[in-house]
This record gives C-alpha cells, structure tokens and sequence, in this order.
C-alpha cells in the first residue's frame, strides 16, 4: 500500500439554517481556501471527488452543481458517491493506491435545513414494507434506545454524560453549532423528545460543507509540514432491516475498526460522528476505546452535523450512514 | 385463500409529499429582485469579463464568487441560438403543445438563458431569429423569470452564424 | 503500480418496460446472480460491492442501496453507492475496477439498474423549482437543441439519426435481453414516427426500461484461473466539466475529447479506429451516435456522421457500434452505462451471442451523462495488456 496523507482541510461553519448562501455558494469559500491554504490551483489536482445526497437537496443530480465550486476547467477526473463525504474520501484513496492519482481534492457538502431531515430520511428505509409507515429518523433510533436501555446496555445518565461531554468539548470549536456547559442533571431534566431521547440526545440539523486535500508520499511532504497519514481506511455495511441484525453493538464499526487496525496503538484522539447519544457509545464500545483517547475534542457529530460533510476532516475518524448505524467508516490516522 | 395470498402485488402506490424551503443564494437573489423590477441583471465574471445570465452562483469555469460589482443590466432583446418544438407533455410544464423552447442569447450576454418562443408560426423557427421579451402587466411581476412569458420576434434580420456559433 | 483486472463474470436482466413481477432487490438479485454464475463464484467470494443508478428520485428511495445491499450478498462487506448522473453505469464499473487494480479487493462485485416502472423520470428531471420557469421537457428537450446545433454545424443529412435509430434497432433483433424487439423496423417506420423533441422522433429516442447489470471482476492471480475467456482492461478513464459557462461547447464538449485522448494514451492506442473492433456508445437519441463518433475521435469534428452513413458502424462494418441494440433498445438508466461495459467485454470474451463480432479483441465502453458533461470509458481486450 502506498502512503496517503490528509495535507489540507477546510470546513463551514455548521449552522442550523444557512439562509444566504445556497448549497454551492457554501462550497464555494471552503473549496477556496482548501487550495489557497495548500498552496495549489486546480491543475495540480489529478482527481476531484464528492459526497451529497439528492433528498436533501430536493432535486435530481444536485451534486452536479457542486463542480461550479470547484471550477472544473480543464475539465477534472471527477466521480461522485451519493454518500456521506467520507466515502468520497474512501474512493480517492482507492484512486491514489491504484496510481490513478497522486493528489486528490475531496469535498462534502449538504444543506439539510431545506427540508424535514427526520422524514426524509424515513426514504431510506425499505420502500416495499416499513417506509410507508413513514417512521421519522429520530423514533427509529428511539426504538434501539428504548432497547439498550431496557436490556442495560447504556442508562439515561450515560448518554446525557455523553453530551455533556461533546457540548463541553464544542466550545473550543467555532465551526460547532451546539455547545456550552451543561450538566448531567440538568440535562436528565429536561422532557422527553421522542422517548427515550431527549433533545440533548440528538445531534442538531446542520448546514455546512467540508473539503479534503489527499495527497501521496512525498507529495503530501511537499505539501505540508506535518501530513495526516492513513494508515487504515476501512468500512463495512450491515443489512438494514432492524429485525435481522444486533441492534445493542456496531458489528460493522467493529469489524471496519479491526481491519483498520486501531487496537494496534493507544488512539489518543477520536472523532466520532454518531448523530445519537446512545450511538456514539455503541461506536466508542465497538471501537474500544479506553480513558488514554480524547473522545469528540471538536464536540462531534452531536456539536455540529452538518450531513454528508462530516467527516471530511479530523484526526481518527468514524462516518455513519443508514439507520441505527448500518454503515460505519474507520479511518486511522498518524502524524 | 391460499390462492389469494399467493397472488402476486405488482404495485403500491405510494404518494410522497416533502416540503422544501429553498435559498435562492446571493447571487440569484440580486438577479430576482432586479427582475421584480423588470430588469435582467447578468454578472460579469470576475476572471474574464464575460456577462452570465442568468446568473450563477460563481463562475463555473474559474470557480471564483461572481460580487455584486460586477451586475449589469442587459437589454430585453437577443438572438435565439438553438431551439426544440416540444410535442410532449410534462406535468411539471403548462404550456400547450405544441410549443418551443429556446435558448436565447441577449444582447451583450455571453451565456445562453432557456425560454419558450411565442407568437411564431411553428415553420418560421429558426435559428438566428432577433426575439424580444414579452412581459406579464407590471402589476405581476414577481421574483421570477415567469415575469418574462415568452420571447417574441422582432421584425429585424437575423444575426449571422457567426455572432452566435460559440454558445451552441 | 495497478494491478490488472479482469471481467471474469456478466449478468444481465431482461431488459422490459415492466419488470413487475420482481421487487428492485429481485431485480438486482437477478444480474448479480447471474454474474456470479458466469464467473464461476458464489456470494461468499465476493469482497465488497458497488452499487450504481440513476436519482434517487426515480423510485423515490434515498439512498436505496442501504435496503439493496443485503440482496445481492454485500452484508457484512464493504458498499460504496456511486451516482454521476448518466454516466454513472460507467462510473460504478471504473470505481469497481478500481477497488481490485488498488489491490484494495481480490474479487468485486458491481450492479447497476434502474426500475424505470416504479418511477417517473421525467417528472424527477423537471421538477419546478423555486423563481425558475420549466420549459425543458425530461432529457429530450435539453438534448434536442444540441442535436439541432450539431446539425447545423456539420452539414449533416437530416436522416442520419434515422439511419442510426434502424441500425440499432436491427441489432437489437439478435439480442434476446434488448427491450425493444420491433421486427418491422424500417426506415419508413422511424422517419414516419412523430416528432416528438424536434428534431428527434419518437423513435429515434431510447425507451423506458426495467434493468440491472452486473459484473464481476478480479485481480490477474484469480482472473487467471477462469474456465472461460476474461475481458483484461487496458484502461479506464474519466472527465467531467461543469454544466454551463461561457463559450462552452454543449454539442462536443472537451470533455469528451479529452477524456478520449486520455483513455487511448493509456491503452497504447494510437489510431482508434483500426485498432479497436468495437464499441458500445451512450446514444440515448440517434443523433449522439455521429456526435460521439467525433467525440471519441474514431472520426474528424463534423464527419462523424459519414460513419453512419457510409454504413462504418453496422455489425459488418470496419468499427461495428453498438451491437446490442444499445441504448435506443434497452434504457435502464442508471445501468445503461454499465451495459455498455459490460457488452464491450462480452464482445472479447466472445460471448456476445447472434451480436458478436467475429475477432472482436479490442472493444470500447463508453458513457456520458448530465449536460453531456459526465464521461467515462473504458478499453478491454482478450489479452493482458
């Protein structure tokens, strides 16, 4: 395998409702500064790649635009997976391993406050036997709250602990759209959103866009001081039905972590992009993570999720995708 | 009964209804409210000069924000570059078939803008004809490109080839 | 650096207006197992999947490869979704190839489709927006004023595209999978049929199809070892420019072009008309098959449609195109591309069946998408390279 480093990142701030810009004119800065920070123009990238998703932006090939932002004159070496960025990322690496490229522009984008996330996401599920009882995306994932907590696997106080935690950590993030100070009691206090979740349980509904610069061996030294090397990237999707697979761990998250190697150092730092209190244990257990890592230093997903864009970014990385954690990315990253 | 259940269901219908709030962006913003003033408003690209309408967001071939400096104001008269009578319907399009869309460029444009053709006999189409905006009653008009109807001709020669050859 | 990849396994639905009695997880199920069948293989072998298609507006599912995942083997593996527009049968293919020549993946499995009967594509193509007025009617009515424009600019005889509508709809005669099977296709019939998007027909445009593609593909090591013959790719590549700015040229987009000269320098082509046997080309409107005649360089600009017309892309002439019956056939949209690999490979395979091309050893699969800005393509060949 060919080393790959991260030499560039550059995100939006996540907001809840982006009412200026439109999707691209949000891209458009971050994509900027990317090659500016980098030092780069347009030629010097030998493939660009992209995650978005139609349903959240209401019309078909939105992803299209998105190539407004980046300029694409010449025309660019360009695919697109209509998934969270951090497959985006997934396939650029693919593309540099196979010798296809040697510096690759990554980019993430959604605007999500556009429309009602919980329901739309409801049109993930099958379309034959559950999406027609239209089950939102926050009571799907009450219903395995419900069971971790009924079987014992987490308590209320562990998931408030939880954000209190990446709310706390949020502060020092001025990209995070939720942080602040709060207590576990305070927290317990409040009323139920769709019980047993509790608006604190939730991650908030986030506009925002990010961008990656990947870059090969001496490249990525070329191009920056101290690279982000990836030293795994794995990913792994379980059946989705809630029937058929463990609701109470992340097999997938599990299996991705061991093929990435993470056990195989101590993980000082962890950003996870769980959009759920309890998922975010579920994903900290799968991955073993003990008291040595920093969890969510930026404050998480539960800080700022601006979705598609999450995880274009950050040191030891996870992504989700599909209801209660079906698709789990691993990326394992050393300076 | 059993037969009955193994009767195989070829379709559900399944309406889906989703609302969408959307942001026209800065740049089509100062674009809809020149035209809720009757004016069309291209941008200058900041790079090269050339004059999108309508306008975009950034210019796509340089990636680079299109600013406020650079808005002009164009005339309601153009070229239609290339055109398609359209004999089917769409029910997302309420015009009567059958009609034709145009893509026509205004004077002092460097890009092409969609539109329809109206008041042309349908064998008189051609590419190169001098069209000339037809406008709602002032007391429509919206932020919307609608404030435009349709494009009409204009009793002038047409525009050579050459003049417009490019934006095919 | 890559590692070779071979196709060692395709499968292909029937090809039909409605597939109803298959669910889109059957539908899929059905290529991917047919795949496995042809590559020898079972689900186990399989290392991760790539699912390509069209909107996901289409069959209203966002995302639905998340609930297709698990009907075609890929629980428990890797899945990636890929979605570059018309192109994006292509793409998937290239993305898959990529996994095995990475050397990430032994053994890929790619699926594209489309369900067209569970969908309404022209309404998810021309959904109003906001401060905007419709006027574009589906795919047809952006297409047809380049169509217009590359008429008038090549001088072209105004029934080319009609040649070509004939020629692919004959071919779709000696492949029992195409979905239009119109036995008394005829020059009369198609220049007869109704203007729909002028200037094209109604028959000079591509149907509406129920479908599914898939392939398996494999690093040489295991390629190797197949019982039947394996399509090596020599080369895949890919270009995209954005939908509009000024001066660009809708009709022969450089994207095209370059993607072209790209692909062929990678393979070692260098004059591609007496060196590849056959092609399989995105021609949703006749038309686009002189337009990509010049696009992919096999002709000079504007003389693309003497190749049609000379009768140079027939099954028997000097560059067969299309053999299939392509997409003015069949049109599952979001595997049409992929069927154009897909068939490119079956052709040095020589396992084409009544449409294969005698010698075939050095085939092209080639897609295009969005505002004929999307490309992908790729070369295979019988032999390694």
């Amino acid at each position: 395998m060919r080393d790959v480093a991260v030499v560039a990142f550059s995100q939006s701030p996540s907001v809840r409702r982006e009412t200026d810009c439109n999707e691209v004119e949000i891209l458009i800065p971050v994509i900027h500064e990317l090659r500016t920070n980098a030092g780069i123009t347009n030629e010097d990238v030998d493939f660009v790649c992209s995650g978005s998703s139609d349903y959240l932006a209401g019309q078909s090939f939105a992803f299209v635009s998105g190539l407004d932002a980046v300029g694409a004159w010449p025309p660019v070496c360009e695919s697109h997976v209509e998934m969270d960025g951090a497959w985006a990322l997934y396939e650029a690496w693919v593309k540099i391993q196979m010798g296809y490229a040697e510096l690759a522009l990554v980019y993430g984008f959604g605007k999500p406050s556009m429309g009602d996330l919980p329901l739309t996401m409801a049109l993930q599920l099958d379309p034959y036997s559950v999406m027609p009882l239209w089950p939102d995306a926050v009571s799907i994932a009450a219903l395995q709250a419900r069971l971790l907590l009924d079987d014992g696997v987490v308590s209320e106080r562990d998931m408030a602990e939880v954000a209190v935690r990446d709310r706390a950590n949020a502060k020092q993030n001025p990209y995070a759209q939720v942080k602040g100070d709060f207590s576990v009691d305070q927290i317990l206090a409040d009323p139920y959103l769709v019980s047993p979740l509790r608006k604190h349980d939730c991650s908030p509904i986030s506009d925002g866009a990010s961008a990656i610069l990947l870059a090969a061996g001496d490249r990525a030294k070329d191009l920056c001081k101290r690279p982000a090397w990836i030293r795994g990237i794995e990913h792994i999707c379980e059946p989705q039905d809630l029937g058929v697979r463990d609701l109470k761990r992340s097999r997938s998250t599990e299996i991705a972590a061991e093929k990435a190697g993470v056990r195989a150092g101590k993980i000082d730092v962890a950003e996870l992009s769980a959009p759920f209190t309890h998922q975010e244990i579920l994903v900290e257990r799968a991955l073993g993570l003990g008291s040595e890592t920093s969890i969510n230093p930026s404050g998480g997903a539960l800080a700022g999720n601006p979705i598609m864009a999450v995880s274009a970014d950050r040191a030891v990385a996870h992504a989700t995708s599909g209801p209660c954690l079906q698709q789990n990315l691993i990326c394992v990253l050393e300076g | 009964m059993s037969e009955e259940v193994s009767e195989p269901i070829e379709v559900l219908r399944l309406p889906v209804e989703l609302e969408y709030q959307y942001t026209a962006g800065k740049s089509a913003s100062r674009f809809l409210r020149g035209l809720q003033q009757g004016k069309l408003l291209g941008q200058r690209c900041p790079v090269d000069g050339r004059v999108y309408f309508p306008t975009r967001g950034c210019c796509p071939q340089h990636g680079v924000p299109m600013a406020e400096e650079g808005s002009i104001e164009l005339p309601d008269v153009g070229t239609l570059v290339t055109y398609s009578i359209v004999r089917v319907p769409s029910a997302n399009i309420p015009l009567e078939l059958p009609y034709v869309t145009i893509q026509v460029l205004l004077d002092g444009a460097d890009t092409v803008m969609m539109h329809v053709l109206g008041e042309c006999e349908l064998e008189d189409v051609h590419m190169g004809m001098r069209l000339e905006a037809k406008w709602k009653p002032e007391e429509e008009w919206e932020t919307s490109v609608g404030n435009i109807l349709y494009f009409v001709p204009l009793d002038e020669p047409d525009a050579p080839y050459e003049s417009y050859k490019e934006h095919i | 650096m890559a590692e070779l990849c071979g196709v060692m396994g395709i499968g292909q639905t029937r090809y039909a207006a409605k597939r109803q009695e298959l669910s889109m997880p059957g539908l899929l199920r059905e290529a991917a197992e047919r795949a496995l069948d042809d590559a020898g293989c079972t689900w186990a072998d399989i290392d991760a999947v790539v699912i390509g298609k069209a909107p996901d507006m289409f069959e209203g599912v966002m995302m639905p490869e998340l609930f297709l995942n698990d009907a075609i083997g890929g629980a428990y593996k890797p899945m990636l979704r890929v979605h570059t527009a018309g192109s994006v049968g292509g793409s998937t293919a290239i993305v898959a190839a990529s996994l095995v020549q990475s050397g990430v993946h032994d053994r890929v499995l790619t699926v594209a489709y489309e369900k067209q009967s569970e969908s309404n594509a022209t309404w998810a193509l021309t959904i109003s927006m906001p401060f905007s007025v419709a006027t574009v009617a589906g795919a047809g009515g952006y297409f047809a004023p380049l169509v217009r424009g590359y008429i008038r600019r090549s001088g072209a005889p105004e029934d080319t595209g009609i040649r070509v509508a004939v020629k692919d709809r004959q071919n779709a005669l000696k492949n029992p999978l195409a979905h239009l099977q119109l036995e008394d296709i005829s020059f009369d019939m198609v220049a007869n049929s109704p203007m729909l998007w002028d200037p094209i027909r109604y028959l000079e445009t591509c149907p509406s199809s129920d479908g599914a593609c898939a392939m398996v593909m494999a690093k040489e090591s295991i390629a190797t070892q197949s019982t039947k013959p394996v399509a090596w790719i020599h080369a895949t590549e890919m270009r995209s420019e954005p939908t509009m700015f000024s001066g660009r040229d809708q009709v022969m987009p450089r994207a095209s072009l370059d993607n072209a000269a790209a692909l062929y320098k990678k393979a070692g082509i260098q004059n591609p008309r007496d060196e590849i046997d056959c092609a399989e080309i995105y021609v949703p409107f006749s038309w686009f098959e002189p337009m990509w005649m010049e696009g992919m360089l096999f002709a000079p600009i504007n003389e693309g449609w003497k190749m049609t017309y000379e009768g140079a892309t027939a099954l028997d002439g000097d560059l067969p195109v299309n053999m299939s019956g392509g997409v003015l056939s069949s049109n599952p949209i979001g595997a049409s591309g992929m069927i154009r690999f897909a068939e490119a490979a079956l052709q040095v395979r020589g396992m084409a069946g009544d449409h294969q091309i005698d010698g075939a050893r050095k085939a092209l699969g080639h897609a295009y998408g969005g505002g004929s800005q999307y490309f992908s393509t790729w070369i295979v060949s019988d032999q390694k390279p």
